[in-house]
């Protein structure tokens, strides 16, 4: 089932051109990560699906009645807003104590619901955003490099969770990633992007693509090729390259 | 009795600004649009002048040039002005306008000073009614919103993608801005509007785990002002608003002392 379709995206922000020509589908149950260079657009084509942005032409379509949820890139909670995890949770729709409980437990953020969330690590606070966003039981599920300012740890902690969410619940995710190493071994669906889509498809076709090399250079084209079949990032990322 | 009846009348104007402003004022102080407040404020001034030539209602020319300031500012912003920089501007030369153009009403005498720090011992019954009317409408407003209002408040990509349009949430917030400017004119005056929206918001925070509590606590700690300001300024024999606005500032001392003191306050309130 196709939750979302791309025909012809183009984005301009104060009148450069961010995004052109994009082309893209998502399925039900598949992870796709969008990896690029800085300032290639990444985060803008997750703002023009999400519809804080809009398109300078071009259509997204999707599925109806499709409930997206998102997580973003960094969230800044000003200090004079006193907010409880749990208070959190119920923005904008208020759900039950148990629905609350089950999502944190979901997002590997367990018994943190009367905490407030400005005393909250940076690992916890990504986590609840998660949670945030399984609430909902969405089919799309949207990261923004979820797991930025995440240690090592941290990160294959995320992406675990993150994994398990998507069994559990069948949602489709598109994620923008700098982890490439773990993009690779996760994801079922490499996109490229440099202002438009310069190559995309199973991580060992981008992995081996020229347009891929040109954007990240040979150094992390040896490493994908060493861990990709291995489907367990914490080995992955604890053996040194 | 203590209280004769315009004094009962006051009180409860001035509980009627302070409920509404309270979770009104919780919003200015979360999206740090403090400057924001004192800009629609001050254009009030101009609001009375202009219904003065225009012979319109005081409240209808308030209602329309804060609303038109609130507008205008909301709309510059996002084009590559130094926010600060330009609300300064804009409160300070409508304030200056208003005055100037108040000057020019020949043949109406009008106490500037009603306007500029509030007249609280004269609102008459039909004042009370279109207070309570106005803040009526602005809890309405926020209660009906509120969710929404929050949810945009923290992240507006959030809001999107929970389907919230953030700039309409920014528009209710403008409208009951300038709707809780036209109705506490009389109660504290332009000068001091913003103190009253902003105070209370911030005496309540170093007590408040949530969102609704601080707003809850805005509401009392406002309505405790005015009513105590009120009377301090019967017994003191001083100027209303300016002793309201006084009592306000002594509550956010104690309570920021008291937040001081007390260290489980104190985590919730640092990052």
């Amino acid at each position: 089932m196709t939750l979302l379709t791309i025909e012809n995206l183009a984005v301009d922000l104060g009148g450069q051109p961010i995004l052109d020509n994009i082309h893209l589908a998502l399925e039900r149950g598949e992870i796709v990560t969008i990896v690029g260079p800085n300032g290639s657009g990444k985060t803008t084509l997750l703002k023009a699906i999400i519809g804080s942005l809009t398109p300078a032409c071009g259509q997204i379509q999707r599925a109806p009645g499709l409930i997206l949820g998102y997580v973003p890139q960094r969230l800044h909670l000003d200090p004079t807003l006193p907010m409880t995890v749990k208070r959190f949770m119920g923005l904008p729709r208020q759900h039950s104590r148990a629905c609350i409980a089950q999502a944190l437990e979901r997002a590997g953020a367990a018994g943190l619901g009367q905490q407030q969330m400005s005393s909250l690590s940076g690992g916890q606070f990504q986590r609840i955003l998660l949670a945030r966003a399984l609430l909902e039981s969405p089919d799309l599920l949207i990261l923004d490099e979820a797991t930025q300012g995440l240690d090592q740890q941290g990160v294959i902690d995320f992406y675990r969770q993150l994994e398990a969410v998507r069994h559990e619940l069948g949602c489709g995710v598109l994620m923008v990633s700098h982890e490439l190493h773990v993009v690779m071994s996760t994801s079922d669906r490499v996109v490229c992007l440099n202002r438009s889509i310069c190559c995309e498809g199973t991580p060992e076709r981008v992995a081996a693509s020229p347009a891929y090399h040109a954007m990240f250079g040979q150094g992390v084209q040896d490493a994908l090729a060493v861990y990709r079949h291995d489907h367990h990032p914490r080995q992955a990322l604890r053996e040194p390259a | 009795m203590i209280f004769d009846d315009f004094l009962v009348r006051a009180a409860l104007a001035g509980i009627g600004v302070a409920l509404a402003a309270a979770p009104l004022g919780c919003f200015v102080v979360w999206r740090r649009m403090a400057y924001f407040g004192d800009a629609t404020a001050h254009a009030a001034v101009l609001g009375v002048a202009l219904s003065l030539v225009l012979s319109t209602s005081i409240l209808a020319g308030v209602l329309v040039t804060s609303l038109a300031m609130a507008t205008i500012v909301s709309s510059l912003s996002g084009r590559g002005y130094a926010m600060d920089t330009l609300l300064g501007v804009m409160a300070h030369s409508a304030l200056a306008l208003g005055l100037v153009a108040v000057s020019f009403v020949s043949g109406v005498r009008i106490d500037l000073m009603a306007y500029l720090f509030g007249d609280i011992l004269a609102v008459g019954k039909w004042d009370l009614a279109i207070i309570w009317a106005g803040a009526m409408l602005v809890l309405g407003l926020m209660h009906w919103r509120w969710s929404s209002l929050l949810t945009a408040t923290l992240n507006t990509d959030l809001a999107h993608a929970s389907g919230i349009d953030p700039g309409r949430e920014q528009l209710i917030l403008t409208l009951s801005l300038a709707v809780v400017v036209a109705v506490a004119l009389k109660v504290v005056g332009v000068l001091l509007i913003a103190a009253l929206l902003i105070i209370p918001a911030a005496t309540a925070r170093p007590f408040s785990r949530t969102p609704e509590s601080m707003a809850l606590l805005a509401a009392l700690f406002g309505a405790g002002s005015t009513t105590g300001g009120l009377q301090a300024a019967y017994w003191l024999d001083t100027p209303t608003g300016p002793t309201i606005v006084s009592l306000a500032a002594l509550l956010f001392l104690l309570a920021s002392l008291a937040g001081r003191l007390t260290p489980r306050v104190m985590k919730t309130t640092r990052q």
